[in-house]
């Protein structure tokens, strides 16, 4: 059986009808302009003068002395325009959006990021953007839920189900369904029904691209090692695409184990899940045994999801890339030691994939090197580790 | 019963068909029960066994709730399908109709689902997650158990219709409007227009729902084709009367017959 966008038997279209002829209409416009030269320019303008790319890769020289083994490097998607790795594919879902005659736009977010940088967007090109955030997760990131709305979104705050990432997502497919005919779902990770989940990690694969291209330019070889964390897994993707058929570099992913992976605290989907057909996708997923979705935690509100890209399950299927688990106090502790070590505070879900690099970097050669995607950065959760750390802030 | 007959049966009487949606287990099974036999005996013909689904995204809040609600009363899909067995005992007539999210088959194993519906006596399922695209998912096993797999339409559908309508098993489940499931105070669908694509491809009997919140919506809408569907409405009623529901449920399905039956 021939059925579009599959990754082996993960991936597929399991959503409702009534959307199907948008899915359909995207996924014609996305086929049209993937490879149109002036779509592409316009979105390289926009990256480059808008987005401030490409991110610098940036050697980490006190962080390679202190772990005594291969060296660092940073791809600093945390200095992007809006501060992380997100804007990527929303501009280039904007453009899309653009060129399909839709002139308002809803999202999900987790962390934020998402919704920030949709909403940014969104101001840019004049359009009108809902962004959908789980209840719990407006709280814990409130800084940038007013932030969506000083850009002129509005931030629905969803309170059914677990109150995170996938009822918000729940919500906004909701949202779609109801305005199909003016509205473009801008999702904000490699997952949901095709064409996203190829699109969304085109929009990232800029990435790997800008790094392969860096470290030849800086270490004159591939690196041995790529360390991206995993929610959805668009930066994860972005970072692995291009070096995918580089069979020489380790492609490593890094879960949110919560609190422990024994637990029923943690959101590690690939050491955890099982295979299941869930936002439009079929996937790996935690989920009990009548296929209900489990609730999941991390500290880290953009790795608070119970599924994983298809891509993410496949190429784990197939050995291709590997994916570890990091817990709440090891990704804490990783938040910390960039940011004393290289005065650098990353996201709390980036500093999940700073922990699993850690952990490697030392057991390898001096003349070897890994690349971190440091996909956020971490203003946003200074709050959260203090208040992780017993620390009271007078912030509220 | 087979779906195309009950749907036969009423169009031999010159009348339309009435199916109603429960969601299963909430207030216990004996309260779904008692609400499935309080809505046969006021006259429906057709009952959606609804199973509740921790993600339900095709559904308003109504149902969301509910579903929420059965779920964590311990509503289980076997539960359910025992609950179905018994009451497949005493009720021969009615269809049976299983609506439930495609992850709740694919996990518990799609062979064992469709031999449990043979067992249960269930007639067909919808799967609102499941488009024309992905039905491969279970159309070989609900075939090879001679269980109808219900295709929806909708007013977004537009040249999908001929090709849905096409391969449609059992009746097919036009959809009133855009959006999730839920009471709506009007429509905005060009239903001439809508039903007549419908019915240049339909071979099967035809059934519209979503939104239709009482007697006087289900009696308008049942002029345009073989069947209503009423869902929401009667789940509110029993998330509002727990216990006491079936009463109030068959005054409402009642209604409901009596204003189609006009």
């Amino acid at each position: 059986m021939n059925k579009i966008g599959r990754f082996g038997e993960y991936g597929g279209q399991y959503v409702p009808e009534i959307v199907m002829n948008a899915v359909n209409e995207l996924n014609e416009a996305y086929e049209k302009y993937k490879n149109d030269p002036e779509f592409l320019e316009e979105l390289h303008k926009y990256y480059k003068e808008y987005a401030n790319r490409p991110s610098l890769l940036y050697y980490a020289e006190k962080m390679t002395k202190e772990l005594g083994g291969a060296k660092v490097y940073l791809k600093r998607e945390d200095l992007n325009h809006t501060g992380a790795h997100k804007i990527n594919n929303v501009l280039g879902q904007i453009l899309l959006a653009k060129r399909m005659g839709k002139k308002r736009i809803i999202a999900e977010t987790g962390a934020g990021q998402h919704g920030v940088a949709t909403a940014t967007v969104a101001a840019l090109f004049d359009m009108e953007c809902v962004v959908y955030m789980g209840a719990e997760d407006v709280e814990r990131q409130s800084l940038n839920a007013y932030r969506m709305e000083l850009l002129g979104a509005k931030v629905v705050a969803v309170q059914s189900g677990t109150r995170t990432l996938k009822d918000a997502i729940n919500e906004a497919m909701r949202d779609w369904a109801t305005n199909i005919e003016t509205t473009f779902y801008c999702i904000g990770s490699v997952m949901g029904p095709h064409p996203y989940p190829m699109m969304v990690r085109d929009f990232q694969k800029v990435i790997s691209e800008e790094t392969k291209q860096q470290m030849k330019e800086q270490e004159g070889k591939l690196p041995d090692c790529v360390v991206a964390c995993v929610g959805g897994g668009s930066n994860a993707m972005g970072a692995f695409y291009d070096f995918i058929q580089d069979k020489s570099v380790r492609l490593i992913g890094a879960e949110a184990a919560g609190r422990g992976v024994d637990t029923l605290d943690h959101a590690a989907t690939i050491a955890k899940g099982t295979k299941g057909i869930f936002h439009g996708m079929k996937s790996l997923f935690l989920q009990n045994e009548e296929g209900q979705i489990d609730p999941v935690y991390s500290i880290s509100a953009g790795l608070d999801y119970p599924g994983i890209g298809p891509e993410h399950a496949y190429l784990h299927e197939i050995g291709r890339a590997e994916y570890v688990s990091i817990t709440d106090e090891q990704a804490v502790t990783a938040f910390e030691y960039l940011s004393r070590t290289e005065g650098i505070i990353p996201a709390i879900e980036s500093s999940h994939a700073v922990a699993a690099a850690m952990e490697i970097i030392p057991k390898m050669s001096k003349d070897q090197s890994v690349v971190i995607c440091l996909s956020g950065r971490g203003d946003k959760d200074v709050y959260q580790v203090a208040r992780y750390r017993g620390v009271e802030l007078d912030e509220n | 019963m087979k779906i195309r007959e009950t749907f036969e049966k009423r169009m031999k009487k010159g009348q339309k068909t009435l199916i109603t949606y429960i969601v299963s287990g909430d207030y216990g099974y004996e309260t779904t029960k008692e609400n499935i036999r309080a809505m046969v005996r006021a006259g429906a013909d057709i009952i959606e066994i609804g199973v509740p689904f921790s993600d339900p995204i095709a559904e308003g809040v109504v149902i969301q709730e509910a579903s929420q609600h059965s779920l964590a009363g311990g509503t289980t899909l076997a539960g359910i399908f025992n609950m179905v067995k018994e009451l497949r005992q005493e009720i021969k007539e009615t269809s049976f109709v299983m609506m439930l999210y495609l992850n709740t088959i694919y996990r518990f194993g799609t062979e064992r689902f469709f031999d449990l519906c043979n067992e249960c006596g269930i007639n067909g399922v919808i799967v609102p997650d499941m488009p024309f695209e992905e039905k491969d998912e279970i159309q070989g096993a609900a075939t090879a158990h001679g269980v109808d797999n219900v295709s929806l339409v909708t007013p977004t559908s537009h040249d999908r219709i001929a090709a849905i309508a096409k391969e449609a098993e059992g009746f097919l489940y036009c959809v009133s409007s855009i959006g999730v499931t839920g009471t709506r105070s009007k429509f905005t669908t060009d239903f001439d227009a809508f039903f007549d694509i419908i019915k240049k491809s339909a071979q099967i009997p035809c059934a519209v729902g979503f939104g239709i919140s009482g007697p006087e919506q289900a009696k308008m809408m049942s002029q345009y084709c073989d069947g209503v569907i009423v869902g929401s409405a009667i789940v509110k009623l029993i998330s509002q009367y727990g216990e006491e529901s079936p009463e109030k449920v068959y005054e409402f399905t009642k209604s409901l017959r009596d204003a189609i039956d006009k």
